[in-house]
Order: C-alpha cells, then structure tokens, then sequence
C-alpha cells in the first residue's frame, strides 16, 4: 500500500503540465481561470494543439490516435488538465461519439469521422434527452423510419449543449415501437446542414445560452450513418455514459476553484483585516479543502482498482465520485459567492465582462461568480441525476 | 500509487477476523466486558500470541515487524466487533510513545515487555482543563534527590485504573499549554491514586493523582515531538477502527432493511429508506478513503504535513461516524434504542471515538488555523 506516484508517473505529470502552460495560449487559460467560458474558437485552437501532440483523445484504442496509458496516467492527463485551466476536449466528441464509433461503428464510419473529431475539424453535439425523456430516456419518442437505404427522423431533442457550434449530432432515435423500450432504439449520426432540423438556443439561469431545443421534421439520414446494429442504440449508450468512470468528478476543476477562492480571499478586505483572516471563513474553506481530499482519495482509490475491473464494465463507485464531485463543484461556487458578498449582484454578459470598457464593479472575478453558482446547479442532474445515481448504488452496492 | 495489502497483510487480516468471528461474538462480548477488569485476559492472551500487541514493533524487540497499514487491520477488525480490551492504550498509544519518544536502551527493554502483554501500560496524559489541547500540561516534573518527582492529575485515562505502568506526561518548563517543556515518565501505576470508571462505550478510564510520585524511567525530556507523532498515530488508527464500526454497522442495517416488514413489505424497498442507506454509504467511502490516506500519511517526519493529513481524516471520519451512526439507530427504528441489539453500541464507540484526541470541531480548528498546502 503506497500513496506516492512513481517517478516515471511524477515526470510525465510534469511534462504534461509544461506543455499545458506553455503551449496552451494563457489567453484562454485565463478566460476559464476567472469563471468566463471558452468561445468555439478558443475550443477549436486548445484542442487541436492538444490534438498535435496526441492529447486530445488518450482514451481512444491506439489505432485511431488513443495512448497505451495506465488508469493513474489518464488521471494525472486530466487532473493537470484542469487544474492548468485547459478548456477539455470538446467530450461530445472525445468521451461521448468517438468511442462508440471506435467501439462499434463500421470501418468507413471510423475513417470518416474519428480523425475530424479528435482534431474538432467536426464539432459534435448529443441528441439524447427529450422534453418526455429526462431520467427516463428509453422512454424517449423521436422516431427513425426507414424509407429505401434512409432513415427518416422526427421528433424532438433538448439540453443539446453547445449545438449552436455544432456540425453533426448524434441521436438516438426509436426503429422499433412495438418492441420493449429499450431494445427498439437505434443510434445515428445526422449532418446539422441536413434540411428538416431547427436549432432553437435555451437561455439557462445563468443568462447564457449554452443549451438548445433540436427539432426534426422528416429529416433524411443517410442509411450507412446507421451506427453498429438497428435496435442496439441503447446499448451503445450505456456505454457512452458509463464510459467516462473517474472524469465526472472533475475534482481538477473544483481544486482550481479552490485555489483561486483562496488568492482572492487574501486580496479583499473586510473593514481592517482581510477575508483570510476571519476564522469563520477559514473554517468554511478548510471544511471544503477536507471534502475535496477525501473526494480526492476516493478518486484515487478507483482509479487504482480500474487496473483489476474489465474494461467497459463501470464500477458503481463512480456514482459515488458523480454524486459527491457534483455536490463539491456546487459547494465550492457557493463558496466564491461568499467571497465575493454583496459584488454578486451586477449583471453583465461575457461580452462586457471580456471586451467593456470599464471593469464590472468590486472584486476580480465578482461578475462570474453568480452565473456559475447557478449554472453548476445543472452539474447534480446532468450524466444521470445524483437521484439516479443513488439508485444505482441502491442496487448494485447494497442490493435492495 | 496502490492499495492493495501485501501477501503477508492479507494472511495478518484473515486471522485477525478468524479471531473475531470466534471469540467476539455479541454474546461473547457481553461475557468479556463481565470479566473483574471489565474485559477478557484470555482475549489479551490471544492477541499476544497472535503478535497483534506488538504489531507495529519490530521483530528484534519481540514485535510482529509491521507498521501502520498492519495496525490499520488491526483497528479495522476490532472496530467491527466492538473489542473493549486496552489494545488502544497499550498496543497503539504506549507503543507509539516508546517507540517515539523514549531512548533507545528503554524501548530495548520495554518493548519485548510491552508485546508480551506481561504488563499493562496506559498514558496518562490528559487533564482537566485541557479540553482538546494537546500540549495542555500542567502537572509538573522536578528532579529531587532520587529523581523526578511528579506532581499533579491526570483525567480520563484510558485504561488507566488496571495498567501496571503509566506513561505520564509532566512539565519541566514553559507556560501550561507550549509544546517545549514536556517530558514522559514512566511510572508504577501503584504508587498513584486511582479512581477506576466505566465508560459511554464499554471500555474502562481512571483519574489519577500523582502526589509526589518518583518516575521509574525518564523516556524523554523534550517529549513533543515524539508524543503528536505517536497521538497521530493514535489518530490514524481511531479513523480505521471508525471505519470498520461504521462498515458493520451499515452492513447490519441494510440486511435489517431487506428483512424488516411494515405496510406488507421490506422497509429497505422503500426509495426514500434505499437513498438514505446510500448516502450513509457515501459517508463510509469518505472515511474509508480518509482512513487509508492518514494511516499512508501518519509516519511522514515533518510535523506540518501530517497533522494537516491527520485532522483531515479526522474531520472527514467525525463528520462520516456521525452521519452513519445517528441514521443506523434511525433506520432501524425502536430495536436500535436497545442494549440488547447491536446497533446501538456502534453508536456508542463511534461518539467516543469522536471525542478521543481532538473531536471534528478541534480537528477544523487546526486546520483552518494553520492554511493550506494540499
């Protein structure tokens, strides 16, 4: 038994932090640093300087440009990648389609599309959720009829992230409806410029538009855009969600977080003596600084079981990092609006806060700290509700 | 990075809990805490000839040459029985002490003693005013003419009212609560005054007045440095004896989930019942997780870096043991209530084990006051 990092491990933790500072523009890094989002071309720019050094997508078989790496290199990948404040590979493409195709799609789907996704020459989005289908997707109602070697889609898709950037979707869609709910449902990949499908922005709480309402009225899909079987699309997405075992918990972000609620908590002042110095703060920091290392342990500890696990099978202690890196990256932005006090309150879009002319009034950083309070609240209910997830423990841990 | 136990830790594991499964059964239990003492010397038999006294000790001075992943079992296994011997104050708390903080001839000829179990050795430490403060110390240490004369009291001392030997801390110097100044005596608990107690959790204490009692020994004059190592230490093992009485616990409640029935039906197929068991399971992996990373981080040398480790665990197991044992008692409803069942004496160790060397309040305390370098 042995916490320390052998140092093999310890040096490409630092090599992969110096190309990360270094070759990452602090430009970008800087934007995700005080709470502000990358825009597409930032995304498009970080990850195909990742992607020329074969850090885009690690998590790929090593034949479409994935890396031979042990669980404990993956994880030092994407802590050093957080906690530099790099913007993640766009995860619709790396963590979510590219390895269903890698996995399951023909040779020409792979030739295709997985090199253009790796180098986000493709920027995908997801096509999953419906208005009737949240927690419960396999209820979901979006139809795939086949007409000749098409298959033709309507329906309705939502929460679809960042679709405004997007180039192609991909969606699960229903081929069998007399079949039971999970096993009529087949997974396509769609061309946005398709005609038939309107993209419509949600405005989110926290005044961003990061989210959209897909819709498909007789759109026409190409029958070789069909991934793996018909009627095994479920399947398919299971194992898109439970591909990501140890990376939901984004304890890099949340420690970045941390960090920067402590630099700024040395910097504000509170009459006479500075926030750092009010015991009752220090105790609320120290109280999330102990969660976040028992989160992090606990990461730890499966990132070195995975090494045992099959791989594909997820290990249903991930829904214990889902649930409790949801809780510490709520926690931890509640915790900046406490730093921040009464200069939560003026409102100011990215645009002004980036490009105005003046700064937003009181401390650095006040104006994102509301908005990302309420964004993070999506972060317990997206990649299957902390209720779902609780129900997954319920019964694979404790057998109820 | 793993953590995975060695060949060797494995075998220690299983026939510690062989040991439990047949000697430390609830009913066994009761009849140990029946014995004169208030626990078993038959029990106190076995864990000598198993080497589980000396666990942490090496082999030269008659220990079984592990260190504190091998006391990590240890604790983990007696906190799923409930064990109520003083293997904490003599095997961990002395142990470490001696191990820590005495000179080398002493530990030579204390250890083989202390591994054998032949004499009971308790520490005798805390007082009255100290309240969570380590370096509280008041009682004092002069050298007369046939040595150091101790005055002063010593308040809840584990085990204190039948250890053969008492390991007394005693101020040399410095006002009452600075860490220069304190030495360690050892010192024959027959010449002190004594007023033995039960307490919340089945184990026994004493109060002890030290009226112008000569030390044996001197272990150490400038006892600090050794005595928060082997307290953290101490800690360490707390937080996994913790973690083995929540694991059980949990265990006890889920399986009276599935077979406990009302309105015509397990209780356990209730979601509302089912989520609050998970996030009593959430809590447990916390504490787990931050049992092994204090048991890992426990024998770093430099003081800041593992009392930082230590309080961590601390807090995150105080916050954990609460959350787990006030749901158990919950769960189970009325039979929880009762000295007759298990659950309720769960409850019982793991609120002391809360209080024991700097409770979840104490441990944020110094946490928050020294800042941060995760």
């Amino acid at each position: 038994m042995d916490l320390s990092f052998t140092a093999e491990e310890r040096a490409f933790r630092e090599e992969l932090r110096d190309i990360f500072h270094t070759e990452i523009p602090e430009r970008i890094r800087g934007k995700l640093r005080h709470g502000l989002h990358a825009s597409r071309q930032d995304q498009v720019e970080a990850q195909r300087i990742l992607n020329a050094r074969g850090l885009a997508v690690p998590n790929w078989p090593v034949e479409w440009g994935g890396q031979d790496w042990s669980p404990v290199q993956h994880y030092i990948w994407q802590e050093e990648l957080q906690l530099a404040c790099v913007p993640h590979p766009l995860s619709f493409n790396c963590t979510m389609v590219g390895p269903v195709i890698a996995q399951f799609g023909s040779l020409a789907q792979k030739q295709r599309f997985l090199a253009r996704a790796a180098n986000l020459d493709d920027w995908w989005c997801q096509g999953f959720s419906e208005p009737n289908a949240g927690s419960d997707l396999a209820s979901l109602r979006t139809t795939a009829r086949r007409d000749g070697d098409d298959w033709v889609i309507d329906g309705q898709k939502t929460w679809t992230t960042l679709g405004q950037y997007a180039d192609w979707i991909f969606v699960l869609a229903r081929t069998d409806p007399a079949a039971k709910k999970q096993e009529g449902i087949s997974f396509l990949l769609v061309d946005l410029t398709t005609p038939g499908i309107t993209m419509r922005p949600i405005q989110t709480i926290d005044g961003g538009r990061e989210v959209n309402e897909v819709f498909f009225d007789g759109v026409r899909v190409p029958g070789e855009n069909l991934v793996g079987e018909v009627n095994r699309g479920w399947d398919y997405a299971k194992f898109l969600l439970g591909n990501e075992r140890t990376g939901i918990a984004r304890i890099g972000i949340t420690k970045a977080r941390v960090r920067r609620i402590r630099e700024l908590a040395e910097q504000e002042w509170d009459g006479d003596r500075r926030l750092i110095d009010d015991p009752g703060f220090r105790r609320k920091l120290a109280s999330l600084e102990v969660e976040l290392k028992a989160l992090e342990m606990t990461q730890l500890r499966v990132v070195a079981a995975e090494r045992q696990l099959e791989k594909g099978k997820p290990n249903p202690m991930s829904s214990v990092l889902k649930i409790r890196g949801s809780e510490l990256q709520q926690a931890s932005t509640a915790l900046m609006m406490d730093v921040m006090g009464p200069y939560v309150a003026p409102f100011f879009d990215e645009h002004e806060i980036e490009f105005g002319n003046e700064p937003p009034p009181g401390p650095a950083d006040a104006a994102t700290a509301a908005p990302q309070y309420f964004n993070m609240r999506k972060v317990s209910i997206y990649g299957g509700s902390n209720e779902i997830q609780r129900a997954i423990l319920a019964k694979a841990v404790l057998g109820f | 990075m793993d953590f995975d136990l060695s060949d060797d830790q494995r075998l220690l594991k299983d026939s510690v809990d062989r040991l439990m499964a047949e000697t430390y059964g609830f009913e066994q239990r009761r009849a140990h805490m029946a014995q004169p003492d208030g626990w078993s010397r038959g029990s106190w038999a076995q864990f000598a000839e198993l080497g589980l006294l000396g666990v942490t000790l090496p082999e030269a001075q008659g220990g079984f040459g592990g260190g504190l992943v091998e006391a990590m079992l240890v604790a983990d296994a007696f906190g799923r029985s409930l064990v109520v011997e003083p293997y904490f104050a003599h095997a961990v708390l002395c142990a470490g002490l001696l191990r820590h903080a005495a000179e080398a001839s002493v530990q030579d000829e204390m250890l083989p003693v202390l591994a054998a179990g032949e004499s009971l050795f308790a520490f005798a430490h805390h007082e009255r005013a100290a309240r969570h403060c380590l370096s509280h110390v008041e009682t004092t240490a002069r050298l007369g003419e046939a040595g150091f004369v101790l005055e002063g009291r010593k308040s809840l001392v584990l085990h204190g009212d039948c250890a053969d030997r008492l390991i007394v801390s005693a101020r040399l110097s410095g006002g009452m609560r600075e860490t220069n100044g304190i030495a360690l005596f050892l010192v024959d608990a027959a010449a002190t005054e004594r007023r033995g107690y039960a307490t919340q959790d089945g184990l026994r204490a004493a109060e002890i007045t030290l009226d112008g009692v000569i030390a044996e020994v001197v272990l150490g004059l400038d006892a600090w440095p050794g005595l928060s190592r082997a307290v953290d230490e101490a800690s360490a093992f707390l937080c996994a004896e913790a973690v083995g009485a929540m694991d059980a616990l949990l265990a006890l409640t889920v399986e009276y989930m599935k077979t406990r029935r009302q309105f015509g039906r397990a209780i356990g197929e209730f979601q509302v019942l089912q989520h609050r068991a998970v996030d009593m399971q959430v809590q447990l992996e916390l504490a787990r997780s931050m049992a092994l990373y204090a048991t890992m981080m426990a024998a770093d040398p430099d003081e800041e870096t593992r009392s930082r480790a230590i309080s961590a665990a601390r807090v995150q197991i105080g916050r954990s043991l609460r959350h787990v044992s006030e749901e158990a008692i919950q769960l189970h409803g009325g039979i929880g209530m009762t000295m007759e069942y298990r659950a309720g004496h769960y409850l019982k160790r793991l609120a002391m084990i809360e209080k024991s060397f700097g409770d979840t309040e104490a441990h944020l305390d110094r946490l928050a006051a020294m800042g941060t370098a995760w």
